[in-house]
């Protein structure tokens, strides 16, 4: 599906063409006490009409303050503009005045953002919002501008533009959210588009619609790009060229091709090869038996319509539908899915975090559901959890030591055991048992969800069940994380139920893969067979839209000539 | 410590906490700097603030206005802490139970606090206070009886956002019980908002306090600016110290705690501690 965008126009990079925005030794300061003294640091790069130019990084890595600096929305009075220039056109921006920055923004250089709900303003219509930049810039009647935002609305291939004129951001779903952003971004014409992140938030399926979009309408309008993302699979997509960076410096910036498959530096080495490579895992054969079963498994969520409890609910969503799944001792188990199917659900049942309306849980032949919490407690140790984000799942307020012991000690271990076992348990996720006495804001998010693990280790448990355990960290971190996991999985003999939305993560970690679609399983089976001949449409569709899928593969056969 | 520091920015916040340390000083000190009862009839009456040896005037019946204040900061500063108190465990214990268990137990605890919401809190006070015998216990129960929803309010809220966080999560997964949960886990996670939230309940008490003591509702057999400025408010024209020095020192120590209690919202609350 995607496979021919990320092809369509190499030859838009020939240096003929002047540049249509050019940054020379970008300088941006930070607030004096961070941990360094820039947050970009003497950074060049220029991008030409109908290019797309992806910046790519990890977190704190100064891309996306490099944009900011360009549309003049640096958040002052922290982060200021030192030196350098920003010229577009010839212009420099650095020195324009607020009221040019005004004319420039929204016309000449637009901006999409990650999160499509706080860019929009939730009370005013989307055809009022559209309205409002093309006024803001240019005169035209009242019904020339709806003409106009109608055909925009239209050229980001929304149904029914007029109905969506009317709608509220609420209404529409995320993608048509980024979409009607996109719309808004490209009402002017503008030279020039910066697009922060702008799939992140959405799903893999909807994310290669929008990369697809943009590339279309990119081509369409002659616009260049600069599309800041940490995905190095949306940068094989969709990029014509690639600038790396990396603590505010650029360390690399070429073509695509070569930084992809060629990179020189160091860093970008260690970027690319931390993406997991969609190698699906071999089929396991020393699986022992079904060690937890989930029969028939039904969820329903009900809300609203309710006064003091009594009352008809109205409103029901199926998050989980009568379910079936098995995982087999010392095995992984994927449950994949997109936002919404169920998954998420599924390992809190499991887990016990909810209640079920019908189905059994069979935990080594007892049914885990009947269970009230007095009975449950023997099994809780058992099946432990490891959450996805790092920054909610440590309570701050409590010393490392504090949230490892609580476990144990409830299981009726002595103060002494308890203390043993969360310093070995640090030891045995790689830090250092002196965290035992510190607290989490102390710790970086990959090392929080080492403590995170370790938690769940020291009840002795049989089950893991992971919940998105690396969806929240950078790309180097996850590869870490992920690697933990596998060893730990190893040397304890665990078996695992892995939750994510990531298939390049489930091809890496998952002996066996369910695939979730609105509460249900649609397909599951052990996970090279999957990769290879999925026979359900649905599957298909979520393999095809993995990004980068095509330069993975390629990368593959060349590692294997 | 940082908390202290990010205190200090905040100048007015620092004024305030030198007020409000001045007024307990002189709460503490009240018995030796006044030793007699401050009742009792010293001197002429009426005599303007400086003369005959009263520093701030006497009243109707000659009782020393000075006296009065500085036993008066004991009676105000005592109810303003007791029915605080009172009022913050009340409502900590029904917001938190509330907003962790929601369901049946959220609607009828927070039905039953929008019935306490729903009676003008000073006409209530006035009403609880008549309806006992007006003494120290009824008048710090009546204050607190009007003062815990807004507090269970905030609880509830806090505990319904943090029940649903991973790390509460977490502990259900380790088989916590769910009342080492609520205490141990979300309450410390909750106790910025409560302390600014008290802190600012101390100065609404005194005031509730004062007006009580105005009506002639105070304790009879203890002196308080409110019935200082109750006994005093006949005599304004002619006597104008009698009301206003109570008055300013009523003024003052609210307004210090006032000061002090949005000191400590900026420093605990890490959402305002960028704020220049």
């Amino acid at each position: 599906m995607n496979s021919s965008i990320g092809q369509a126009s190499v030859d838009a990079t020939s240096e003929s063409t002047a540049p249509v925005l050019s940054i020379e030794g970008l300088h941006v300061q930070l607030p004096q006490g961070s941990e360094r003294a820039y947050a970009v640091e003497d950074v060049s790069y220029s991008l030409a009409p109908q290019e797309i130019l992806c910046v790519v990084g990890e977190s704190g890595s100064g891309k996306s303050l490099t944009a900011r600096a360009v549309m003049g929305l640096l958040p002052a009075p922290y982060v200021n503009y030192e030196k350098g220039r920003i010229l577009f056109q010839g212009e420099d921006l650095t020195q324009a005045s607020d009221e040019r920055m005004r004319e420039v923004r929204g016309s000449d250089i637009s901006m999409i953002f990650q999160e499509p709900m706080t860019a929009l303003n939730p009370v005013m219509r989307i055809g009022d919002q559209i309205d409002e930049v093309i006024r803001f810039h240019v005169k035209l009647p009242r019904r020339a501008r709806r003409e106009l935002a109608l055909s925009l609305l239209e050229d980001v291939h929304l149904p029914d533009p007029p109905r969506i004129m009317n709608a509220y951001p609420h209404e529409l779903s995320g993608g048509q959210r980024q979409r009607a952003m996109i719309a808004m971004a490209l009402a002017l014409e503008p030279k020039v588009l910066i697009a922060d992140e702008p799939t992140t938030a959405l799903d893999v399926t909807t994310q290669a619609q929008i990369l697809h979009l943009i590339r279309e309408l990119q081509a369409k309008h002659q616009t260049g790009v600069l599309f800041i993302t940490h995905d190095i699979g949306v940068v094989a997509d969709i990029a014509d060229r690639v600038a790396v960076m990396q603590h505010g410096r650029i360390v690399e910036i070429d073509t695509v091709d070569k930084v992809l498959n060629d990179p020189q530096h160091e860093y970008t080495r260690a970027l690319i090869d931390a993406v997991p490579g969609l190698v699906p895992r071999a089929v396991k054969t020393d699986s022992g038996e079904a060690i937890l079963q989930v029969r028939q498994l039904v969820k329903t969520y009900r809300s609203g319509g309710r006064f003091l409890g009594i009352g008809k609910a109205h409103k029901e969503v199926h998050a989980c539908d009568h379910v079936d799944v098995v995982l087999n001792e010392s095995e992984t188990l994927g449950i994949v899915g997109e936002s919404g199917s169920g998954k998420s659900t599924l390992a809190r049942c499991i887990v016990r975090l909810h209640s079920t309306d019908s189905g059994e849980i069979i935990y080594r032949g007892q049914d885990l559901c009947p269970l009230e919490r007095a009975a449950m407690r023997p099994y809780r140790s058992k099946i432990q959890m490891v959450f996805q984000d790092p920054y909610a799942s440590l309570n701050p307020r409590a010393t490392v030591g504090r949230i490892l012991t609580e476990g144990p000690r409830i299981m009726g271990e002595s103060r002494r055991e308890a203390d043993d076992r969360a310093r070995e348990m640090l030891e045995l996720v790689g830090l250092d048992s002196r965290a035992f006495d510190r607290y989490p804001h102390e710790f970086s998010g990959g090392q929080r969800q080492r403590i995170g693990l370790a938690r769940a280790l020291a009840m002795r448990p049989e089950i893991l069940v992971a919940d998105e355990p690396v969806s929240a960290l950078d790309v180097s971190i996850q590869a870490q994380v992920l690697a933990l996991l596998a060893d730990i999985r190893e040397r304890l003999q665990l078996s695992m139920v892995f939750i994510t939305h990531d298939l390049r993560v489930a091809a890496q970690v998952c002996d066996r893969i369910a695939v979730m679609r609105l509460g249900k399983v649609v397909e599951q089976g052990p996970t090279a067979t999957l990769f290879e001949q999925a026979s359900h449409p649905y599957t298909q569709e979520l393999l095809d839209a993995i990004p980068g899928r095509d330069w993975s593969r390629r990368r593959v056969l060349a590692q294997q000539a | 410590m940082a908390f202290w520091r990010r205190f200090c920015r905040n100048r007015s916040a620092v004024i305030g906490l030198v007020i409000l340390c001045l007024v307990i000083l002189i709460a503490i000190s009240a018995s030796w700097l006044y030793p007699e009862d401050p009742f009792k009839l010293v001197g002429r009456a009426m005599s303007p603030p400086g003369e005959n040896g009263f520093l701030f005037g006497s009243d109707t019946l000659g009782r020393d206005v000075a006296a009065g204040m500085a036993h008066g900061a004991r009676v105000s500063l005592l109810i303003g802490l007791l029915a605080t108190s009172v009022a913050v465990t009340l409502g900590v214990v029904l917001g938190a139970l509330a907003g962790y268990f929601g369901g049946w137990i959220d609607d009828v605890l927070m039905r039953l606090t929008e019935m306490f919401q729903t009676i003008p809190s000073f006409i209530f006070a006035i009403l609880i206070v008549a309806i006992m015998k007006p003494s120290i216990n009824s008048v710090v129960l009546a204050i607190a009886v009007v003062s815990w929803p807004a507090v269970a309010r905030l609880v509830r809220g806090e505990f319904m956002s943090m029940r649903n966080r991973e790390f509460v999560q977490a502990c259900h997964i380790i088989g916590m019980s769910d009342w080492r949960i609520m205490i141990r886990e979300i309450l410390p996670n909750c106790l910025s908002p409560i302390i600014v939230t008290g802190s600012l309940m101390v100065a609404t008490a005194i005031l509730i306090e004062s007006g009580l003591a105005f009506l002639g509702l105070g304790d009879p057999n203890i002196i308080s600016w409110g019935f200082q400025i109750g006994a005093g408010r006949t005599v304004l024209r002619s006597a104008w110290w009698v009301c206003t020095f109570p008055g300013i020192a009523i003024m003052l120590t609210v307004l210090a705690i006032n000061l002090v209690g949005e000191g400590l919202n900026d420093a605990l609350n890490p959402r305002l501690r960028e704020r220049t």
